[in-house]
């Protein structure tokens, strides 16, 4: 039955994939002053909240974990730090992109670009510290998953006055009509796929931790050399 | 204020250790000063009278940078010295509380944290020509709390590594993207204090006390769970 949902739920995706294309490609207007180009905003702006939905996601379940000491929590957190990691990657992309056609230049160092990076990179050093702490780094790695969602406010603060205190140069359009159901259609539609994506992750975790404990076990009784 | 004097008690004895030893304070100020020196290099231009002079805009970044690099050399040896003797048990097994214990070891590198940058600011004001020390209140709070921030967060981390095969390298990676804020606040309000903005540093100045707080409460509460076992 779950089976048959989650399939269900895919299905809904790809379709919903296909859908936001059209919407993208056919129905939202060009923009005047970015043409073609503005079109890939669509799919930025999705990949950005799931970025900022993961991170937190870490951070809850990294702090649960940390409070309750159980390994499930770690799972969920396992997962959403690396789909994090994969969001980022997508909103630096396609922001890169963005940002030739906008401004001319591939990076630059305005605001909410330099928070996304910084966020992407706070999940990077926390796939690091899982990858290479050894035993025992899910608590060091969870440690790193409450304070970088704690740090989140604080880097969103810091770095925006720290911009502001400099003439922006940046133009962000004032979304009307079609453009804002685009806009936030695709939202919704990377809110399934980041939580299709999440489910499988934490199974694929937690299948692994059990296959740990088993050898382990069978270790200690002898089964196994 | 038993409390404060465990605290006290920890922050003596790694002070004694070190002042013994010389091993950390040393080569982190020596550390801090050949950054400096080296950025020089980086930043220096002819100015018209034909003199070498560095680009004004950059000596805050010098400040910060060299103090952060130091104090990440610091905070690994300092606790390295408590699990190479496995003296950590010990501290744990003590009747202090274990606050206390974490407050300890945080002042104790925010003590050496404030020896380098007793070498390091006066060189920057002494080499750069910074005029930093025209607001000596402004200035002397910034570098307070932002050493606060530094030596709470990276105990923390530190403390977490001890046990780790590869804390050395782990150590910048995880204490880098939390620091970032504070970095900012830090490097924006000794430009602010150079260009004789005090207002734009006294924001800074309060921004960093709400960093510190954040951080002091979420890392004692992770100290205790991460740490002890």
């Amino acid at each position: 039955m779950k089976r048959a949902i989650y399939l269900a739920a895919a299905a809904a995706c790809i379709a919903g994939f296909a859908g936001t294309l059209y919407l993208i490609f056919y129905v939202t207007p060009i923009d005047r002053l970015l043409l073609f180009n503005q079109k890939i905003f669509y799919y930025h702006i999705g990949a950005a909240w799931m970025l900022l939905v993961a991170v937190l996601t870490c951070g809850v379940a990294s702090l649960l974990y940390l409070l309750k000491r159980q390994s499930r929590h770690d799972d969920v957190a396992r997962a959403a730090g690396e789909l994090s990691v994969l969001f980022g990657a997508i909103v630096l992309v396609t922001g890169s992109i963005w940002g030739k056609a906008a401004w001319d230049v591939w990076w630059d160092w305005e605001a909410r670009l330099t928070i996304s990076l910084l966020l992407w990179m706070t999940m990077v050093a926390y796939m690091l510290v899982r990858k290479y702490g050894g035993p025992g780094s899910e608590r060091m790695a969870a440690a790193l998953g409450v304070f970088g969602a704690i740090n989140v406010p604080l880097v969103y603060f810091s770095v925006s006055i720290w911009r502001t205190l400099h003439p922006q140069t940046s133009v962000v359009p004032g979304l009307r009509g079609s453009m804002r159901v685009g806009m936030w259609s695709c939202v919704a539609l990377f809110g399934v796929f980041y939580v299709l994506m999440l489910i499988p992750r934490i199974q694929a975790a937690r299948n692994e931790r059990r296959l740990t404990e088993l050898r382990e076990q069978a270790l200690d009784a002898g089964i196994i050399q | 204020m038993d409390f404060l004097r465990h605290v006290a008690t920890i922050a003596g004895k790694d002070l004694r250790v070190e002042l013994r030893s010389r091993e950390i304070i040393f080569n982190m100020a020596f550390f801090a000063a050949m950054i400096v020196v080296l950025f020089s290099f980086a930043f220096l231009k002819e100015a018209k009278s034909g003199l070498m002079v560095v680009v004004a805009e950059v000596t805050p970044g010098f400040v910060w940078i060299a103090v952060l690099f130091s104090a990440t050399i610091g905070m690994g040896r300092a606790f390295d010295r408590e699990r190479e003797s496995d003296t950590m048990r010990g501290l744990l097994l003590s009747p202090a509380p274990r606050a206390a214990i974490f407050l300890g070891k945080a002042a104790g590198l925010f003590l050496l944290m404030a020896m380098v940058e007793v070498v390091v600011v006066p060189m920057v004001w002494l080499f750069f020509g910074s005029p930093l020390f025209d607001d000596p209140v402004a200035m002397g709070s910034l570098v307070v709390l932002a050493t606060a921030g530094v030596a709470v967060i990276g105990s923390v981390f530190a403390a977490m590594l001890m046990r780790t095969r590869a804390r050395d390298v782990l150590l910048p990676v995880v204490l880098y993207p939390i620091l970032v804020p504070l970095f900012i606040a830090a490097i924006k309000g000794t430009s602010a204090i150079l260009g004789d903005m005090p207002d734009d540093a006294w924001f800074w100045i309060r921004f960093l006390l709400v960093y510190d707080a954040l951080f002091v409460v979420t890392a004692l509460w992770t100290f205790e769970s991460v740490v002890i076992e």
